[in-house]
Parts: structure tokens; sequence; C-alpha cells
């Protein structure tokens, strides 16, 4: 044997070489790699992406189907003064801004949210936690937004702060996806304060932990390296694969 | 019993992505230990029944992790062992019920192995699946198969409940008929064995 290969090199191959072979594109690999862990959780990756090439729907489901109460976990009412300020005014102060690699970096009020073309999807949520429930979500797709603000070629991930302190990143490929939305509605109403009022955030083809409550600013980015701690979603430092598509 | 290589070395690879499974599927199970039928299930729904099991939400970060690193390992070795053992007629030879013949296994044995290798394995493999809304939204079909999303999880915990059960007679009675002849058989090649024994 001529070269000897380390078995960290091995193992950081393996997912690589899945990667090229499976989705034929090398820039979406998901960010936390190293360990034995992100190995599996990159072959997860890999494969169901090679599954959902063609971009299917989430299954969406008639309004008579809602569940009754709809449970709401972790935050369910931010602390902040401030938030409890903007939440007295029904969120007229609040607003998101649209930044980093875009062409035209934008905040933009719920009201402006509100003008932009919706989506009202009846849909299940998932959480990692085992139990499940259906909503009805209305809000704008994110990729009009990004449309709005002219994402640059070269970006690759969107990353979401919230007014709680969470953040998470979504790549291209799921950031697009028709049914990725920036919620400002449930069940016909305005999104209640415990379910993330004013703006969340929902990716309905991963699990409940990639839908962000409180939205409170969205940054465009080629690489994760430079966010917060780098692992691209806070979930990462409790153990959460980065993508969440099982 | 003599065994084939391939069997040796996938059993032992299944032995612990088996073990690395149950581990894990409790440390996920303890986050939510209520099981439901139909399509959605939460605190407020009634459950179909539920664990007396304290609820733990610290056990899921690792215990996804390690389940699905296991689950992949299994599936690839169960690949490896089901097209090998098609390919070679191990299923036809040692597994399928045969009239009149005494050697290997009997007739319940073989029956319990096609049972867990083409019944409860790809049950709780699919109705895993069905647990992903990627692979979901790939297939809806899962759906209409298990009905539901709650009805895949009870359905995954229950099939995974019977291939913890056929593991505990499986070990009861390997210890009964010879522990320590039955474990050399599954480690090293049939031929020492047969050295040793004659």
């Amino acid at each position: 044997m001529s070269k000897l290969i380390s078995r960290r090199q091995l193992l950081a191959g393996i997912p690589a070489a899945g990667g090229l072979l499976l989705t034929g594109c090398r820039e979406s690999r998901p960010p936390t790699y190293g360990s034995l862990f992100d190995l599996s959780n990159a072959v997860t990756f890999a494969s169901q992406r090679l599954l959902l090439r063609k971009q299917p729907l989430a299954r969406e489901f008639g309004r008579d189907r809602i569940s009754k109460h709809f449970p709401a976990i972790n935050t369910t009412n931010p602390s902040g003064l401030w938030y409890q300020i903007m939440r007295g005014s029904r969120f007229r102060e609040w607003s998101l801004p649209v930044e980093g690699m875009v062409a035209n970096p934008t905040e933009l009020s719920l009201e402006d949210l509100k003008r932009l073309p919706s989506r009202t999807q009846v849909t299940q949520h998932n959480c990692e936690q085992g139990w499940s429930a259906i909503a009805e979500w209305t809000g704008v797709p994110l990729a009009r937004v990004l449309q709005e603000v002219g994402t640059l070629p070269q970006a690759r991930y969107v990353v979401f702060h919230t007014i709680d302190g969470w953040w998470d990143s979504l790549d291209m490929f799921d950031a697009l996806h028709p049914q990725t939305l920036l919620a400002y509605g449930m069940n016909g109403g305005e999104l209640p304060v415990p379910h993330g009022a004013p703006v969340r955030l929902r990716v309905e083809r991963q699990l409940g932990y990639k839908n962000l409550k409180y939205l409170s600013r969205i940054e465009l980015t080629d690489q994760l390296d430079d966010v917060e701690d780098g692992t691209g979603a806070v979930g990462a430092a409790y153990g959460y694969s980065w993508y969440a598509g099982i | 019993m003599r065994h084939k290589a391939l069997v040796r070395a996938t059993h032992w690879v299944n032995t612990l992505s088996f073990v690395a499974l149950t581990v894990s599927g409790a440390a996920i199970l303890v986050a939510h230990p209520r099981f439901y039928w139909g399509e959605t299930g939460y605190f407020d729904t009634p459950a179909a029944f539920e664990l007396p099991l304290k609820v733990n939400l610290d056990q899921t970060g690792w215990g996804r992790n390690v389940h699905f690193l296991a689950a992949w390992i299994a599936v690839a070795n169960g690949l490896i062992y089901v097209v090998w053992g098609i390919l070679s007629r191990h299923f036809q030879h040692q597994l399928l019920p045969a009239r009149g013949q005494l050697a290997g296994y009997n007739f319940l044995q073989r029956l319990a192995y096609l049972g867990v290798v083409f019944g409860l394995f790809p049950l709780v493999i699919l109705s895993g699946l069905t647990l992903s809304p990627a692979v979901t939204a790939a297939y809806p079909a899962l759906f209409t198969l298990f009905g539901g999303r709650q009805s895949a999880r009870t359905i995954h915990f229950i099939a995974a409940d019977f291939l913890l059960l056929f593991l505990i007679i499986h070990v009861i009675m390997t210890i009964r008929s010879g522990f320590v002849k039955n474990i050399r058989s599954m480690i090293v090649s049939a031929e020492i064995v047969s050295n040793e024994v004659t």
C-alpha cells in the first residue's frame, strides 16, 4: 500500500463522495462536519436530497383537519421589554432586516410582508419529540422575499435570527421551496404570540425545530463559518443535526 | 451448525447496530412516551397507550444521532445479507421450511427467522421512514400504507418491541443449546469448529 489514509480522512471523504455522487453538487454539503454522527447525517442529507430532487410539496390537508390545540413549546412569550412593547402595538414597530449577500438590503415591516403575494397551506408540524399536529399557515413564500431583495448569485445559505436568541439556516434548495414561508397568519387569524408572532418560519419538509418562531433578522451568506458559532444552527450545540429531514 | 463467513460478519454488525438502535430508540422515546393512532397526536389528544416513563427532553440530541448512524449501518448490512442470501440460495436452503428435513433449523425456527428478515425488518424500516417529513414528501403513499404519521410511529415502536422479543428468545435459546459452542460457531470459521468438534 503506497499511501496511508487516516480514518479521519476516510470518514471525511465518504460524505463528500456521497454528496458528489448523489446530488452532483459539492456546494450543498451541510455545514456541520467532523464526527461520525455528521457522517451519517450527511448520508441522510444526500439521500433525501436525491429523493426530493424534483422538489415535491409536503402534504397539504383540508381545513377540517386543523388540530384544535396546536402545542406551543420552548419560548411561548419572549420576555424582553422591546418585544412586549411591540406586542402591545400589534407589532407595528417590528421590522425584518434582510441583509448580507443581497442586491437591495431591506427592512420589511409586517405590512410590507402582507402586501406581498401570500400563500396559505394546511400542513402537519412534526416535532422531533414525537408529536405532530396540523395547522393552517399564511405567509409570504421566502422565495418571493428573496426575489424582492435580489439574492446575489454567490449566496448559498439563508440565516434566520430570532427575538428569543435562536438562529438557524437553510440552504437555497429548501429556502426557495414554494412551501417555505415567512408566516404571519395561523388558522385564519394573526399568528398568535405562543406560536411566534409576528412572523415565524415554516419549512414543511423538515422537523419542527427548523421552524423558528419570532423572526428578527434574515441574512444571506455564502458560508456559515462566521455566523454565530459557525455550526449553522443553534441546535448543533445540543446535538441536533443541521439538516432535519428526519 | 456451521455458518458462512458472510452470515457471521453480518450477524455481529447487526448485533451492534441493533443494540445501538434499541438504546437510542429509548432515548428518543422518553421525550414523548405517548402513542397515538392516525395522523396527529400531542399532549392534549387522547393517547392509544402511554408508557409509564418520566418525560426527558435532554436525550433526544444524541439519541437521534446514534439512531440514524446505527440505522444506516443496519440497513446497509441487511441489504448485503439479503442480496447474498438470495443469490447464494441461503434462504432457500436454510430458512424456507422444507419437507422431511431433519438437519438444520426446525420448522418454527425457520418461520421465526423468515418473519424477522422479511417481515419485521422491512416493517420497522418503512414505518421509520414514514416519520421523515422529507421522505414522505417524496413518497406520500407511505401514509396510506401506515394510516398516518402517528400510526407509523406506533407501528415502528411495536415492530421494534417484537424484534426485541425475538432477540431475547434468540439469546435464551443460544444459551440453552450450548452457549460457548454457539457463540464460537458464529465467530470463528466453520472449518476450525469442525476440526475441534471432530
